[in-house]
């Protein structure tokens, strides 16, 4: 996983599997980001990320919370065909742009 | 009539949920499945599994005991099993959004499960232990989009 903070964006580039046991990592690295940039926009980056479950969602909808304390947009892009299933499955698209890979 | 079936028990180690669902899905493998169903297949299993970690065994460590079974007609039947703490009510805990896991987890487990799988079948007893049923039929190209 890498993160890019530009300006008051951050971009995180998720990378591998997300499930319960390799979200808990992912979401204390970005929450750090989020603490540190101060950022008006998070893009989630999922051109990488070969996996994931429920436990995704429950990433995103974190974050969404959490940036919500300070008003800022979230955006998902490059998200592969059966990540964007499960996105669409659990309502995402109330939340946060959502964008699949082209 | 069967034609195949593995079973497997693993402790409910979070860091066991990759090797659940990646074993599942080389046991579907034979069925020749598309992308499309062995993702299916992979990330209900990882549900399932995630379910024993998180909820059957909350401070400990037990044991999930992992069936699958080619049934005619190219239908997998995927057990997963757990003698933990059990569902008091598993209409409850089977609602979209319904969770007891606190703020990182989004409630939809079983939403998932549901909405990947052909069928899914939850029985449970309080202080016993869960059973999750999981059957779909794999490369039904009629259904196939």
């Amino acid at each position: 996983m890498n993160i890019k903070t530009t300006g008051e964006v951050i971009t995180v580039y998720l990378s591998g599997e997300i499930d319960h046991h390799l979200a808990k990592g992912m979401r204390e690295e970005i929450d750090k980001a989020i603490e540190y940039g101060m950022p008006s926009l998070l893009i989630l980056d999922f051109s990488d990320v070969t996996f994931m479950d429920s436990s995704g969602i429950g990433l995103v909808m974190g974050r969404y919370r959490l940036l919500q304390k300070t008003g800022a947009t979230l955006n998902l892009v490059n998200l592969p065909e059966n990540i964007f299933k499960i996105m669409k499955l659990a309502g995402i698209e109330r939340l946060a742009s959502l964008e699949k890979r082209s | 009539m069967q034609t195949n079936k593995f079973s497997l028990t693993i402790p409910s180690k979070s860091s066991n949920e990759s090797f659940a669902r990646v074993t599942v899905a080389a046991f579907v493998t034979q069925l020749d499945p598309t992308v499309e169903e062995i993702s299916d297949i992979k990330t209900s299993v990882s549900e399932a599994v995630t379910n024993c970690n998180i909820h059957a065994y909350p401070d400990s460590i037990g044991k999930v005991y992992i069936s699958g079974e080619i049934l005619e007609d190219k239908t997998v039947r995927i057990k997963i099993r757990d003698r933990g703490r059990g569902i008091e009510d598993v209409k409850k805990a089977m609602e979209p959004l319904y969770t007891t896991g606190g703020e990182e987890r989004a409630g939809l487990g079983f939403a998932v499960m549901e909405s990947m799988m052909d069928k899914i079948k939850v029985t449970s007893k309080p202080g016993k232990g869960t059973t999750i049923t999981l059957i779909k039929k794999i490369n039904d190209k009629e259904n196939a989009k």
